[in-house]
């Protein structure tokens, strides 16, 4: 390869014709490298899909015999989390979705840097390939929080675990470099009028998530490294046989994945926002507000990890802070639902598939977040912790909130970037058959947390026998909704209809419904003047 | 105040061409993420079977990755109308956020480090008074070599400081003599560190205190070395003219790396060898 000097830059015309390589390997090019990211998603979100189907078949009756051990049922558990997270709903909300549409909601030709984003999508092959490694060797049954002990040399001694780690250390790192590509894209390439006040709020979201996730996965990058070499070089940070302290991997841990959270959760802001003010054909109610609370958000996220850890042995008076922190984020999410309320609220609204999944995600995620500030009182958590009322409320922000808002994406502009139009109807029916499936498999679960039945556990009670088998029901219709979903995507994809610029009309005002659809290869090749 | 914001966008053209680098398509990105994976696995295959052969094949495709990168990226900066300013400023805005992470990672590290040293309870196993550091465990006296190599780190930030207003100067022959100062102030501080390692009391799995102290200081140290390479790919470019007083973002980065190095070693002093120091080891 030569060295990549195009002597003038400007000639990059419509008609180039690069190789299936360049175009798809070697790409610097935001929309196609959104796209693989896209397909990566889907494709890792059917194995973390299969994993959890295949772990509620093993509870949909107690003394069921599909998974063999424990040690098999919390490596599965420990995949399905790390693989959901890191190589689902990262990659298509904030790889997907932020490298497709920050460009094009900012009027910039591209991201800031091209081959860094080529290589922030690449990064996560070889991650996924370690962390199925981790998986198929059955050697890392930590669950993905990866507490020591039961991640050290002791209790998993294999190399499973370690590849484990180290495929979080190359997730890390690719989600590090695409959080400094999106902030330098945000901060140094918006369109001349584009001032931070006058940003769709999707940019605003994907702004916050990047500064997430650049100050709090170096953290985890640090303690991942320490347990490494507790496991392979006999350091003892977290070993208390030589002095170490198993809670201080809690500490670094959670700094990090309390964040994690709010960034799997931002960007679907974000969406959202935009579908509920384009189907409601008004402005966004309380623009700044808005925007500001997310920035709340993420600020306040920073100060409440320790609520993951009531249980830890941690002071009482610690407890109580992380408490009080954690209920006063309910405050700026409050903002965002009512905002949200309020901007359909007279609105001339349109109920097309977007719209019912932005609806159904503002139910969802309430409920989940209702769940959260039940969570959140430390003497409540004192028995609700590691029952199945925390999977539920997890889940319900999202699986059922994270994942709607993808979806909400996914059909909002689709159009926007294949050209083709998905088909209304079954987009629909995936909307009903899905959200009944997840209501169905999770709801249940806070009866079960409520009457005690701890997690990461492949069987229970009989006593619990009734509600589990209607969860494993409502987790096979969500199974099948999946076969509807990817049923709508062949329909689309073989769609003979043609999509206009704008084919959401006058609510659609962001500045991607200027250009054509599909884009050209590159867009903004003179930069459009924002009012 | 207008704030009725992105609602009411209609995008009239500015007229203006855009002023980026639209990068060519270029196979070092996958290049370096397998070669990543391959490092990493190779990490785990050395550390549980004793074969080196995938880490040292990921080491010198990653290493080869850095330097056909940078290589092109180099090209790139020379070929008129590529690095604008406003690509610059980008490079400026990304190098920043870097460091920025860079930080984070060392207050993961110096977190771990405050954990037993703030509160020695958290010490598993202490007998007697809880200490920091634990009963038993003989420290460096941070007023030999710690000192001498604080005292290295500040005049090489001054020496690389020197080169910059040399840069801009345009006197390159100071420039290149100040930098190359700072490079061997570099490898002094290096070298320094190894005999203090090699006089170490303790070893890496000698419990929590050694665990601490060599991560931090050993991750400093790496950060020294990576820096000083960086400096030394500078002083090369000096030499070859590869700088201009007006565009030299190369060299800045690694200023600018240089003393967030510099930096961490202050905490690393004042903390770890002065505030957290026991016992002296008997010279």
């Amino acid at each position: 390869m030569s060295a990549t000097t195009h002597d003038a830059h400007h000639d990059h015309s419509h008609d180039h014709n690069p190789t299936f390589a360049q175009r798809w390997l070697f790409s610097t090019n935001h929309k196609d490298i959104g796209s693989l990211y896209l397909i990566f998603a889907v494709c890792a979100g059917l194995v973390g899909g299969v994993l959890s189907i295949i772990m509620r078949a093993q509870l949909s009756h107690p003394g069921n015999h599909l998974v063999n051990s424990g040690q098999e049922w919390n490596t599965i558990v420990t995949a399905h989390g790390l693989i959901m997270i890191f190589f689902t709903v990262m990659p298509a909300l904030i790889g997907g979705f932020g490298n497709w549409f920050i460009p094009l909601m900012i009027g910039a030709p591209d991201m800031a840097f091209p081959r860094l984003n080529n290589i922030s999508f690449w990064l996560l092959v070889p991650a996924f390939i370690l962390i199925m490694a981790g998986l198929l060797l059955g050697e890392s049954g930590s669950g993905w929080t990866l507490y020591p002990p039961l991640s050290n040399s002791t209790y998993e001694s294999g190399p499973g675990m370690d590849f484990t780690l180290f495929a979080l250390h190359l997730a890390g790192v690719s989600s590090l470099l695409g959080a400094l590509n999106f902030i330098t894209t945000i901060f140094n390439m918006r369109t001349p009028g584009m001032t931070l006040h006058k940003m769709p709020l999707f940019i605003w979201a994907m702004l916050v998530t990047a500064f997430l996730l650049l100050l709090s996965l170096p953290v985890l990058a640090g303690a991942i490294t320490m347990l490494i070499f507790d496991r392979n070089f006999g350091t003892s940070f977290f070993d208390p046989q030589g002095g170490g302290d198993p809670v201080l991997w809690q500490h670094l841990f959670w700094f990090f994945g309390h964040p994690e959270v709010y960034i799997m959760i931002l960007p679907g802001f974000g969406i959202v926002s935009h579908v509920i003010s384009t189907f409601s054909k008004k402005p966004v109610f309380g623009y700044l507000g808005m925007a500001y609370a997310m920035v709340a958000i993420g600020v306040v996220g920073f100060v409440v990890w320790a609520h993951h850890m009531f249980v830890s042995g941690i002071s009482v008076d610690t407890r109580a802070y992380f408490m009080a922190a954690t209920m006063i984020i309910a405050v700026p999410t409050g903002i965002k639902i009512f905002s949200w309320i309020a901007t359909m609220w007279g609105g001339s609204i349109e109920m097309k598939t977007p719209m019912l999944w932005a609806i159904g995600f503002i139910f969802l995620f309430t409920v989940g977040g209702v769940t959260g500030v039940v969570l959140s009182n430390a003497g409540i958590d004192q028995i609700l912790h590691n029952t199945y009322y925390v999977v539920a409320h997890f889940h319900y922000v999202l699986s059922l909130g994270a994942v709607f808002s993808i979806f909400a994406g996914w059909y909002y502009w689709i159009g926007k970037m294949s050209g083709h139009q998905y088909p209304e109807f079954w987009g629909k029916v995936h909307f009903w058959v899905t959200f009944v499936g997840v209501n169905l498999t999770f709801f249940p679960m806070h009866f079960l947390g409520a009457a005690g039945m701890p997690r990461r556990y492949p069987d229970y009670p009989d006593a619990f026998a009734g509600w589990n088998y209607v969860a494993s029901l409502g987790s096979y219709v969500g199974g099948f909704s999946v076969l509807i979903f990817l049923y709508v995507v062949y329909r689309t994809f073989t769609s003979k209809v043609e999509v206009a610029d704008n084919y959401w009309g006058e609510g659609a005002t962001t500045l991607e419904w200027t250009v054509s659809s599909p884009p050209p290869f590159h867009t903004f090749e003179e930069l459009p003047r924002f009012r | 105040m207008d704030i009725v914001t992105h609602q009411g966008t209609h995008a009239a053209s500015s007229g203006l061409k855009q002023p980026y680098h639209l990068v060519n398509p270029s196979p070092w990105p996958i290049i370096g993420a397998f070669g990543g994976g391959l490092l990493l696995a190779g990490v785990v295959f050395a550390a549980h079977y004793g074969n080196y052969l995938m880490l040292g094949a990921g080491v010198a495709t990653v290493a080869l990755v850095m330097a056909m990168w940078w290589r092109d990226v180099l090209t790139e900066s020379s070929t008129p109308g590529l690095h604008s300013p406003v690509v610059r400023l980008g490079l400026r805005y990304g190098m920043t956020l870097f460091i920025m992470s860079e930080v984070m990672f060392f207050v993961g590290v110096f977190w771990a480090f405050f954990h037993f040293a703030l509160y020695p309870e958290h010490v598993a196993g202490a007998v007697g008074v809880a200490s920091w550091p634990p009963a038993g465990v003989h420290t460096f006296d941070a007023f030999r070599i710690p000192l001498l190599n604080t005292m290295i780190l500040l005049l090489s930030g001054c020496t690389v400081t020197w080169a910059h207003h040399s840069l801009i100067e345009n006197d390159r022959k100071s420039l290149i003599f100040a930098l190359g100062l700072t490079i061997l102030l570099g490898m002094s501080f290096t070298t320094l560190q190894a005999v203090e390692y090699s006089e170490a009391p303790f070893h890496l799995s000698g419990g929590i205190y050694p665990s601490v102290f060599f991560l931090a200081t050993g991750f400093h140290g790496f950060h020294v070395i990576v820096g000083t390479i960086f400096l030394g790919i500078c002083w090369l470019r000096a030499k070859a003219g590869g700088f201009t007083s007006t565009q030299h973002f190369g060299f800045e980065a690694a200023a600018w790396y240089w003393h967030f190095v510099d930096v961490v070693w202050l905490f690393l002093f004042f903390f770890v060898y002065i505030w957290g120091a026991g016992v002296p080891i008997a010279e």
